[in-house]
């Protein structure tokens, strides 16, 4: 097993912050001052958009990585990078209302409860504040075996963000395949997760019966 | 003599951002990756070529063209800035992504070019590159493009009516209807050699109209914006512009114009016939099924601060087109 040492880890840590918030912040600049093409709101939610799934895919990157790398402390990474993807999502959703809308309420109401692909994508954003909203450690502490619950929830969010890109596109799905691949590969990684639970409900069903 | 007679469309100085900042600006946030998510994962290659500004070696040369100003078709309302209407395109040949046709079609050859004429006339035309810009006079008119994608632009077009061609070739009384299609060539565009790229529309571009609407006064075949010939990512060397229907209805570098007795095939019409019907009306009561269209952004010039949401107008504000569909359900027929 290779150790991290404390150094390494702040180091990664900084990489983790400059990666996600020079480009945010670098893009909304831009976006203010019409350097970001022809259609700067069209390019900002893009950028946020498949900035926050990054993000989110990377998260869950980290647990298998560790494993097979045998770095334990890579696992301290993890709620970082977690935190960025909400960033990321809230800033998708902030610019929709501010940018594509432009604060036209009544529209934002209509448009969540009608839009399927809007609904799909609001559903998870409220997922990553929980979790964002439950993460620190004290929280962690006091939520108990709830919190492993809740926080379980990320695999939800994740497969409605891929439903949400899918759906948004006007045809060219080429994309949102791939990372339908990548979502579903990271999933199966954890297939013991999702099948032992699966295995205790019928064990007691079977009981029951 | 050539007479040119600039209009007021002409962009005020002061308005425009200067061609080299503006690609400056593209080289910077090109080469730091941020233009186009897509470039991301979709097309390495292009990526890569795009860091050390290869792709940006070759710019395809437009010219200026001699035209007169119609009155009738100025406009008191802001122009999108030339450096983005050639730059935010829809133009799948080429790419799905809104700068993929700017970054990937420079080198489109556009002379030699045949356009033809034909089907049920009685004098069927076909005419060369020159012909495009020499044959019939040319005029210019301010058009509001509006896409169905809910934004929308104000561009000073240069062409001439469709109805001059029509009155040329002499449509039999059995024409019903005009149909276009766009060059096919798999070496020039790469959208048309990968569905990939392409985003699965299947090729060549087809598009139609009826033809009282093909022949109505509005309806223009393009050839140039800004005064000067079209570039490729517009659809050079000649297009069509029907201001009051959504923005696919305007089919680009048409090589095949066909007057037909039946409702020719479309194409978004073919791929997602649920979304996208033969019409293609402005219509901000008749949503796109799934987002709205009661609104749109114009794009002119400002960054992301700038209010830019206006209502839509039902046929984009060119109500004299509405005898067109007297009597018609335009949610049916959308």
């Amino acid at each position: 097993m290779i150790r991290l040492s404390a150094k390494h880890l702040l180091l990664l840590k900084t990489i983790i912050h400059l990666g996600s918030l020079v480009p945010l912040i670098l893009t909304f600049y831009q976006a203010v001052n019409d350097q970001l093409g022809g259609d700067p709101v069209e390019a900002l939610l893009h950028f946020t958009g498949i900035g926050a799934f990054n993000l989110l895919l990377l998260s869950l990157t980290v647990s298998p990585l560790a494993k097979f790398l045998k770095i334990g402390m890579l696992i301290r990474t993890r709620r970082l990078i977690g935190i960025y993807a909400f960033v990321y999502a809230l800033s998708h959703f902030l610019s929709f209302i501010f940018f594509e809308l432009q604060l036209e309420w009544s529209l934002l109401i209509s448009e969540i409860i009608e839009r399927p692909y809007i609904t799909v994508g609001f559903a998870a954003l409220v997922i990553l504040l929980l979790m964002t909203a439950t993460s620190a450690q004290k929280v962690q502490q006091r939520l108990g075996k709830y919190w492993q619950k809740l926080h379980n929830w990320v695999y939800l969010s994740a497969l409605l963000i891929a439903l949400h890109y899918i759906w948004s596109v006007k045809s060219d799905i080429t994309q949102p395949i791939i990372y339908w691949v990548i979502l579903i590969f990271l999933l199966l990684l954890r297939k013991d997760k999702f099948i032992k639970p699966l295995k205790k409900t019928k064990k007691t069903t079977k009981r029951l019966a | 003599m050539l007479i040119k007679k600039p209009g007021s469309s002409h962009i005020k100085e002061h308005e425009v951002t200067d061609e080299s900042i503006y690609r400056g600006r593209r080289q910077i946030l090109k080469s730091m990756g941020f233009v186009g998510a897509s470039a991301l994962l979709a097309s390495p290659h292009s990526q890569a070529i795009s860091w050390f500004g290869k792709d940006d070696d070759e710019v395809f040369v437009t010219s200026p063209l001699s035209f007169n100003s119609v009155d009738k078709y100025k406009s008191d309302e802001k122009l999108t800035p030339e450096a983005k209407v050639t730059t935010h395109n829809n133009f799948y040949e080429f790419g799905t992504g809104k700068s993929d046709p700017a970054a990937k079609a420079q080198g489109f050859k556009v002379d030699p070019w045949t356009l033809q004429i034909g089907g049920l006339v009685e004098k069927p035309l076909t005419l060369g590159y020159e012909d495009l810009t020499t044959r019939f006079p040319l005029e210019e008119r301010i058009y509001r493009l509006r896409c169905v994608e809910a934004w929308s632009m104000v561009i000073p077009w240069i062409g001439f009516p469709l109805a001059s061609i029509l009155s040329e070739v002499k449509p039999l009384s059995s024409a019903k209807y005009v149909a276009f299609e766009t060059l096919e060539d798999k070496e020039q565009m790469p959208g048309q050699r990968s569905r990939f790229v392409g985003g699965g529309v299947d090729y060549p571009y087809v598009e139609g109209l009826r033809l009282d609407e093909a022949a109505h006064p509005l309806t223009l075949m393009s050839v140039g914006l800004y005064g000067k010939t079209l570039p490729p990512q517009n659809g050079a060397p000649i297009r069509l512009v029907v201001p009051w229907k959504y923005g696919f209805k305007s089919i680009k570098s048409i090589v095949k114009i066909t007057l037909t007795d039946r409702e020719p095939p479309t194409s978004w019409n073919r791929l997602i016939p649920a979304e996208y019907g033969f019409y293609a009306n402005v219509n901000p009561k008749v949503d796109h099924p799934r987002w709205s269209q009661a609104r749109e952004r114009r794009i002119t010039t400002g960054g992301l601060l700038s209010r830019n949401r206006i209502e839509t107008k039902m046929f984009n504000g060119y109500d004299e087109v509405a005898p067109l569909y007297k009597g018609m359900d335009l949610r049916r027929y959308y």
